[in-house]
């Protein structure tokens, strides 16, 4: 196949309900760079309801220029409208790279191109890379729960795809002003061609466990001890303005929902701030966890392996030192 | 009803551990195991049979000989027949030649047996963690995919899913025939009985090879079929420095932490 026609790097910004998902203005970051090592420019793609204000504002963190499809049928995600239109998107523009954010609806729509398209596509990637002599991405992703790391190059088709997890790369600068073109394309899909359909979105209001998203994370483990040792992690979360998370043993005892689980059967996250209070720290919850800015751990096991990751440390009952970091924190605030 | 699970036989990641000196993967001694998602895709399969006793499930696997044993496992649990698509042709594949594999290996048994209504699998085995092949394979077959589904109910000819979002989850409904990937459940597998351990034991799992799959386009399988190419593996570096504080007493450690994270701007 000839790479001739193909040109730029496209970052895929998910919306859903109209809203950008932080995931998309991160890839941007990466994206600029990648592009400009690349000689290509950086295309923002936006698919929604109503969004040329994601695209607008895609252009002002740092994308060339932005292409907008809208319809109803792009409100909510389904797999079937956006392989349709990312399909008609890349016949036309042929892109020769695509960052997607590896959320549930970004890794539901990137195997699903890579099969329309014919290409490679990587998962999960937490380290991206430019390799100028062939001409190729380097894509790095984690395997093996952690254990390894893997760079796959997708020497022989274009466009090459990657998912890329969210929270690896931080949100670039706005600079706000910026300009730069915005093509629509009128691109719809019959209902008949939906073969999903949403009946009910039910959002856990009662208890925001939005982790991926969350700039503190306060997690409690086995050293929690039961539901009510949650009590503690809760009122931590509470004054840091903060998001529950858990270890697996947290949740496989039943003392807390899956929806709070960190690490490899749960939700990877990349918070400015994880407090991991009573984990061990095992490798599949570092799996979830070591991308994040700032680890602290309290354990009191001096062996627990989560000190090998963390920036601080402290050896000790969790139920003697949370209580003075929450007073503490009040002080410090008042 | 006719269900099909895709099970992968993988190596117990929590067992895996960092040679010190070498600095790479020990996998010599770890043992298989299913992947744990696909033993939750298969408790679902067969809550669903529980539910619509005339439902046969019918389990697929693909590498090499041994790869029974996890089938054997899953027969126990709940499969009613298996399946081994292995051929030395299809080593080497990444995730869209073993889709494509996977997808004429489905083909071939529905060619025989009649369609399967529901294709499950789990959301990512745990040793490739990519969560392609199970959309790879409706893709390449022209279904429907639901993935991230925690329960699963059958209502007519609409399947019901229970799919996690991010802020929650989606009641989704889809027609017959689709691919359904399957997260963590809320309960788990059920257990294999004495009975149903010896009843698995004698029951022939079907070894499929290129050769029964008469349409495969074998420039598409195994390494040269695939776009994607591993370039190097390294073991991840942690370098980090910890910061210990131990004061003489904890309350007094935690209120140094508060300072010292005031100090560095991160709360």
């Amino acid at each position: 196949m000839s790479f001739e026609e193909y040109k730029n790097l496209w970052v895929f910004v998910e919306t859903e309900e109209n809203v950008a998902k932080p995931v998309g203005y991160e890839l941007l970051k990466p994206g600029r760079q990648l592009a400009d090592e690349m000689g290509e420019k950086l295309v923002a793609v936006v698919i929604g309801g109503q969004v040329e204000d994601v695209a607008k504002k895609a252009i002002e963190y740092g994308a060339d220029e932005a292409i907008v499809v809208e319809g109803d049928e792009y409100y909510n995600y389904t797999t079937d409208a956006y392989s349709i239109a990312m399909k008609t998107l890349v016949e036309k523009y042929k892109p020769t790279t695509i960052l997607i954010g590896a959320t549930n609806n970004g890794r539901d729509l990137g195997p699903r191109m890579a099969c329309d398209l014919n290409t490679g596509l990587t998962a999960d990637c937490t380290q991206l890379g430019y390799d100028a002599e062939g001409g190729n991405m380097a894509w790095t992703r984690p395997a093996f729960g952690g254990n390894l790391m893997a760079t796959i190059l997708c020497p022989d088709n274009r466009p090459q795809l990657g998912t890329v997890r969210p929270g690896v790369f931080k949100r670039p600068e706005l600079v706000e002003g910026k300009e730069g073109p915005i093509t629509k394309e009128d691109i719809h899909v019959e209902e008949s061609q939906i073969r999903t359909k949403l009946i009910e979105r039910i959002k856990e209001v009662a208890e925001a466990v939005n982790l991926e998203e969350a700039e503190i994370i306060v997690s409690g483990g086995r050293g929690v001890g039961g539901p009510e040792g949650f009590g503690v992690i809760r009122e931590l979360a509470e004054v840091v303005g903060g998001v529950v998370g858990a270890s697996r043993a947290a949740v496989d005892a039943g003392w807390i929902a899956h929806a709070h689980q960190v690490g490899q059967t749960g939700k990877t996250v990349g918070p400015r701030l994880y407090i991991a209070c009573g984990i061990s720290g095992a490798i599949q919850h570092a799996a979830g966890m070591s991308g994040s800015d700032v680890i602290v751990a309290i354990n009191k096991d001096p062996e627990a392996p989560i000190f090998d990751i963390a920036d601080y440390a402290i050896v000790g009952d969790l139920f003697q030192a949370i209580p003075a970091m929450i007073s503490e924190i009040k002080k410090l605030r008042s | 009803m006719k269900i099909l699970v895709c099970v992968k036989q993988v190596p117990d990641t929590t067992e895996i551990k960092i040679d010190p000196v070498t600095n790479t993967l020990i996998r010599a001694g770890v043992p298989s195991i299913v992947n744990p998602f696909d033993a939750y895709a298969l408790e679902i399969a067969a809550r669903i049979k529980d539910e619509n006793p005339d439902t046969e499930i019918t389990l697929l696997s693909m590498g090499p000989d041994q790869a029974k044993n996890a089938l054997r496992e899953c027969l126990a649990v709940g499969g009613d027949k298996a399946y081994l698509c292995s051929d030395r042709k299809f080593g080497g594949s990444d995730t869209l030649a073993t889709s494509y594999i996977l997808a004429s290996a489905i083909e071939a048994i529905e060619a025989k047996e009649g369609k399967f209504d529901i294709i499950f699998g789990g959301k990512q085995a745990i040793d490739g963690d990519t969560g392609q092949v199970g959309p790879e394979i409706a893709a390449h077959m022209g279904l429907a995919q639901v993935t991230y589904a925690s329960e699963v109910s059958v209502d007519g000819d609409s399947i019901i899913v229970k799919r996690e979002s991010d802020q929650g989850y989606d009641m989704i409904s889809v027609q017959k025939p689709a691919v359904v990937t399957v997260v963590k459940t809320a309960f788990e597998p059920r257990y294999p009985t004495i009975k149903s351990k010896m009843a698995a034991r004698k029951k022939e799992i079907t070894v499929i090879t290129a050769d029964d799959m008469p349409e495969i386009d074998l420039t598409r399988c195994g390494l040269k079929g695939s776009p994607t190419k591993v370039k190097k593996t390294f073991t991840p570096v942690r370098n980090k420095t910890c910061v210990k504080i131990a004061e003489e007493a904890v309350t007094d450690s935690a209120i140094k932490l508060v300072g010292l994270l005031a100090d560095a701007k991160v709360l």
